[in-house]
């Protein structure tokens, strides 16, 4: 794949910003020596060769518009188009931060509104909407773990515990907001071992993270158990809302003994996943934590909505200003389009179409924890012919035109494959699912070498990733001749 | 039906070949002590046409959208090409996933690739990463990065920072245990070097900084031992100015919104990291590397993914996750199309125009400029007026400027900052100065 | 590949030769295989010293990171540096050329704690 690096250029400079070069130079009022002998070493390339360059790059990629793409616990469901115009409405997209909450009265009207529906669905009173991603909801979240037992004088809390199905965010935000991390196993039907719970918890724990319907797609029974568990010893509960989209318009975390509850906009609420971000990932908490949510809260007053600083016990911030308002508007505008019914419609089949999934499938792979799955479970690719691992039938997959779910995680399942069809497609997408799965077991037996090598049809074939990791080359050499 | 196609005849299909009787069964494992505490929204499903219209009147009750931003502050009104939103809604970039299964995501990563090269030119570092969530928290990551190589448990900060900016590092700081030391700026603006503090992990530097001063960066390096040196960079100013890299920091952060991205009331954003080679394995958040597929074929991949929180878990650098990759998409985009050039003849506008419209507002007899120090497009004058009378002329006459409090944080008393971009029009500036003067517009 | 008889073992798939009051280091030819190409390797400093069972160490692939573990208290008083430019080593000549450091021994009871060659291939093959 060229970069636009490589591409024709152009004589500069290009004027789609401005006209005629000013006369006058910046050395007339900044120091010579502090300013660039020449211009930055970006090439001048002409606008159609721009729209070309990344009209084909994007020809190389593949999103939830072009096929099925089953990641596990990413929710990868259909991004409405209503919500991307809306977000572009220039009354959101040309509004400065800075501008007096009075001339905003809009878009706070709808962050505000957004907060309510979102304390509904978590079933928690208190909502902020600065982070920006589910992780960023989980530093935010445990922060305020910190802030309420450093509160309370409780300073021998400093573990947080997880099981060991949770995803790498959660032991990666626990480390980074200054906790240590001990895991808990799962039992034998993939659920908290509650008895290893038990026995682990004492005053110096701060609290759980669990992700509700867990990573395998299996809900945890005794989850009231295991929350007051945590709480008798004086715990709180965090719940990662990755998962949400199992028990939309059914269940509340709030309702399971969470205390702290992050949403993921672009998993559940249909945002963009945009090929990495942004998102956005708020987080809803119980009252007695609200004192230290992160500043400004939107709130209301009189006349309409204001942004309160004022707030002694606050953590601060965690994000320049008010989260994501642009991915706010796309899970708002999602929220009003279904309403009640939609929301339990969406979790009722995605529900259905992972159930159906796994029922047609566990005759070909196995399945390591069976029973009712959730909105998604997890296959392994042990036991095929021919040591055929789980990379190898996702590279296939590519072949045949379907993205290939999650690999290699939860890490307690050996050749994992994560599978979550969200709710959004036929069923005739999912029956082509389960026969490209087919079709690759057989061909495990038949054509292995065929497994291994694939991709045959992507853009580029399969891969070396230790070249890249051995001696990475993270730039492109702009100070080399072209054609370097 | 709303986004979801399953029919009546594909349950009941469905649910046979499950071999449950309805959908409801499939609900059975969560506990009924649960489900019965549910309660719904209260919210009715609507259509796209109701949805559209009310979301619409939210957005037209925006007063401010329409008017003059003489804002600042780190977020810019500047002018985005057409080419830039064309490319990131294309859905094959807007509606993927993180590129882990990279032979099917090489247009995400080749842009991730040309994006890190953009960045790591335009501050004079060796590397940079695919973005984090914003400037705010890439100078968090990067107080964290340096107190993980030096660990001395100290950070020394310019007092000439975002207040936003100062914040959210605090916030982090806290976190993780960093103390904080402020260092004092001159009646220059600029920073006071003399008297840093010692037995530091890291010196924070914001250029221009939050008094609108182009910091002078050079010696910094050699007066703080083996600290980092950590530079906040405002991306479109280094068009012209000189990279902080040329300086010796060791990590360049900042605010990509002036690259092509909207204001947005404030997000998203896109955070900048960039840095000398020898961090490349403390680098939080994700980066591009180049490989070769099977067929000796040119391809990226992610690189180094061992140090990110899906392989090192609470090892990992950073528990970052979800970054800003379509916003730095349209930073590619956007830098593409304008390209080096371009870009520095954009900043030289920059550069002029605030000082045409500083010239004039000085020549009003009621101004006059705080800090002896050069700027950028960013200004602060102190005014005989009362600067929040004046703010409420100026908003009557349709034209923003920031509240003066970050000033007033920072000891500047009866002053204004003012951002002056590309986009500000000669009718704008005559209708500034009309109400400086008094006069009725 | 065969475990050398003379070597010890530990169950975090490490290998001890002891010689003299020294003992050298490296991962078994199991870890190599299960963590794949090796890409980089993270030694420790010359001079430390260290209990048993302290993190030492790691050693990146590309798709995990192993810790290294001193299998015995002692001083570090080598490490193979070698494998700063060519970590791969490791992968192609896990028991000999891939060693990792050289400790000298603290508390040389604490040998008869390691699992001898047959105990360790019985260990992996259970797993």
């Amino acid at each position: 794949m060229k970069t636009i690096f490589e591409r024709s250029r152009a004589d500069g400079p290009t004027d789609i910003v401005t006209g005629a070069i000013d006369a006058v130079r910046p050395a007339a009022w900044i120091e010579e020596d502090l300013l660039r002998g020449e211009a930055p070493r970006i090439p001048t390339v002409s606008e159609p060769v721009v729209v070309r360059h990344y009209t084909e790059l994007s020809k190389a990629n593949f999103g939830v518009d072009d096929g099925l793409y089953p990641l596990g616990s990413c929710t990868m469901k259909y991004n409405p188009k209503i919500n991307e115009v809306l977000a572009e409405l220039p009354g959101f997209a040309e509004l400065h931060p800075l501008v007096d909450p009075s001339l905003a009265q809009g878009a706070l009207r709808l962050l505000a509104e957004l907060s309510e529906h979102l304390a509904g669905i978590a079933g928690l009173p208190a909502v902020s909407l600065q982070p920006v991603a589910g992780a960023h909801g989980e530093l935010t979240g445990l922060l305020l773990f910190r802030r309420h037992f450093e509160a309370r004088g409780e300073t021998s809390r400093t573990r947080i515990l997880l099981p060991d199905s949770a995803h790498g965010t959660n032991p990666a935000s626990a480390s980074v907001a200054g906790f240590t991390v001990d895991e808990i196993p799962s039992d034998d039907r993939g659920m908290v071992d509650v008895e290893a719970l038990r026995s682990t918890l004492d005053e110096t724990v701060a609290g759980i993270m669990l992700t509700v319907p867990n990573t395998l797609g299996i809900f945890e029974e005794r989850i009231l158990e295991i929350t007051e568990a945590v709480h008798a010893a004086g715990g709180l509960c965090y719940f990662d809302g990755a998962n949400l989209n199992a028990f939309l318009g059914r269940a509340r975390p709030g309702d399971m003994g969470a205390d702290v509850f992050h949403f993921n906009l672009h998993k559940t609420l249909s945002t963009p996943h945009g090929g990495g971000g942004p998102g956005a990932g708020p987080i809803a908490v119980a009252g007695g934590l609200e004192a230290y949510l992160p500043v400004p809260r939107i709130v209301r007053v009189e006349n309409g909505f204001d942004l309160e600083w004022d707030r002694p016990r606050s953590i601060g911030s965690v994000q320049s200003f008010y989260g994501n308002v642009l991915v706010a508007v796309k899970a708002f505008a999602y929220l009003l389009r279904l309403g009640d019914d939609g929301l339990r419609e969406a979790g009722e089949i995605a529900v259905l179409n992972a159930n159906y999934l796994q029922a047609r499938l566990k005759e070909t792979f196995q399945l390591p924890y069976g029973g009712l799955c959730k909105h998604e479970f997890v296959l392994s690719a042990k036991g095929l012919p021919s040591e055929i691992t789980a990379l190898d039938v996702a590279k296939r997959l590519i072949d045949l035109g379907i993205h290939p779910p999650t690999v290699y995680f939860p890490l307690i399942v050996r050749e994992a494959l994560m599978i979550e069809p969200t709710e959004t497609e036929t069923k005739e997408s999912l029956d082509r699912f389960v026969d490209a799965m087919r079709q690759i077991a057989d061909e495990a037996e038949s054509d292995p070498d065929l497994l291994r090598s694939a991709p045959h049809v992507a853009p580029v074939r399969r891969l070396d990733q230790t070249r890249a990791a051995r001696d990475p080359v993270l730039t492109y050499d702009l100070k080399a001749p072209r054609g370097t | 039906m709303r986004y979801v196609p399953i029919t009546a005849d594909d349950r009941r299909e469905m649910l046979a070949a499950i071999g449950r009787d309805s959908v409801e069964d499939l609900f059975s494992d969560i506990p009924l002590a649960v489900r019965e505490r549910f309660h719904p929204l209260g919210l009715p499903s609507r259509s796209e046409s109701e949805v559209a219209s009310y979301v619409k009147r939210l957005a037209a009750e925006n007063e401010a959208s329409p008017l003059v931003p003489f804002l600042g502050g780190g977020i810019y009104d500047h002018y985005i090409p057409s080419v830039v939103s064309h490319v990131i809604s294309r859905s094959e970039f807007s509606t993927a996933y993180t590129p882990y299964q990279p032979e099917i995501s090489q247009g995400t990563l080749t842009a991730m690739f040309e994006f890190q090269t953009l960045i790591s030119e335009l501050t004079g570092m060796d590397i940079a990463n695919a973005s984090l969530y914003d400037g705010a928290t890439a100078l968090a990551e990067a107080a964290l990065m340096a107190e993980r190589v030096r660990g001395r448990g100290r950070v020394a900060v310019a007092r000439s920072l975002f207040e936003h900016l100062r914040r959210v590092l605090g916030t982090y700081a806290w976190g993780a245990g960093i103390e904080l030391i402020d260092v004092p700026f001159s009646s220059s603006g600029r920073l006071d070097p003399s008297g840093l503090p010692d037995d530091i992990s890291a010196l924070i530097v914001q250029t221009p900084n939050a008094l609108g001063i182009v910091e002078r960066l050079d010696g910094l390096k050699e007066r703080i031992g083996d600290a980092l040196l950590v530079v906040s960079a405002y991306p479109l100013a280094l068009g012209l100015l000189e990279p902080p890299g040329a300086f010796g920091a060791d990590v360049v952060v900042g605010e990509g919104q002036s690259l092509g991205l909207p204001m947005a009331y404030g997000g998203p954003l896109l955070g900048l990291f960039a840095s000398r080679r020898e961090y490349v394995r403390q680098l939080p958040g994700r980066i591009a590397g180049r490989t070769v597929d099977a067929d000796g074929a040119v391809g990226y991949v992610m690189a180094a993914q061992t140090r990110e929180q899906h392989i090192r878990r609470g090892r990992a650098t950073s528990n970052i996750c979800t970054n800003s990759a379509l916003c730095a998409l349209a930073a590619t985009v956007y830098l593409a199309s304008v390209g080096g050039e371009g870009l520095r003849a954009i900043a030289d506008r920059n550069v002029a125009r605030a000082h045409e419209l500083a010239d004039r507002l000085v020549e009003t007899g009621r101004f006059e400029p705080a800090f002896g120090g050069p700027f950028f497009n960013e200004f602060v004058l102190r005014t005989s007026d009362d600067p929040n009378d004046l703010r409420l002329r100026l908003a009557g006459a349709g034209l923003l400027v920031a509240a003066p409090d970050d000033l007033t944080r920072l000891g500047v008393d009866r002053a204004l900052r003012i951002a002056v971009t590309e986009k500000r029009t000669d009718e704008e500036f005559d209708r500034f100065v009309e109400v400086v003067k008094g006069g009725s517009v | 590949m065969s475990y050398p008889a003379e070597y010890r073992y530990t169950k975090d798939h490490e290998w001890v030769r002891v010689d003299g009051n020294r003992a050298r280091v490296g991962i078994t030819d199991h870890a190599q295989s299960e963590l794949g190409d090796i890409v980089f390797v993270e030694l420790p400093a010359v001079g430390t010293d260290v209990s048993k069972g302290d993190n030492v160490g790691a050693i990146e692939s590309v798709k995990a990171v192993g810790d290294v573990l001193a299998p015995l208290a002692g001083k570090i008083v080598e490490v193979n540096d070698d494998l700063e430019s060519a970590p791969e080593t490791i992968n192609e000549s896990p028991h000999t050329e891939g060693w990792i450091l050289v400790l000298e021994i603290a508390d040389p009871s604490q040998i008869d704690a390691l699992l001898d060659a047959a105990a360790y291939e019985d260990f992996i093959s259970k797993g």
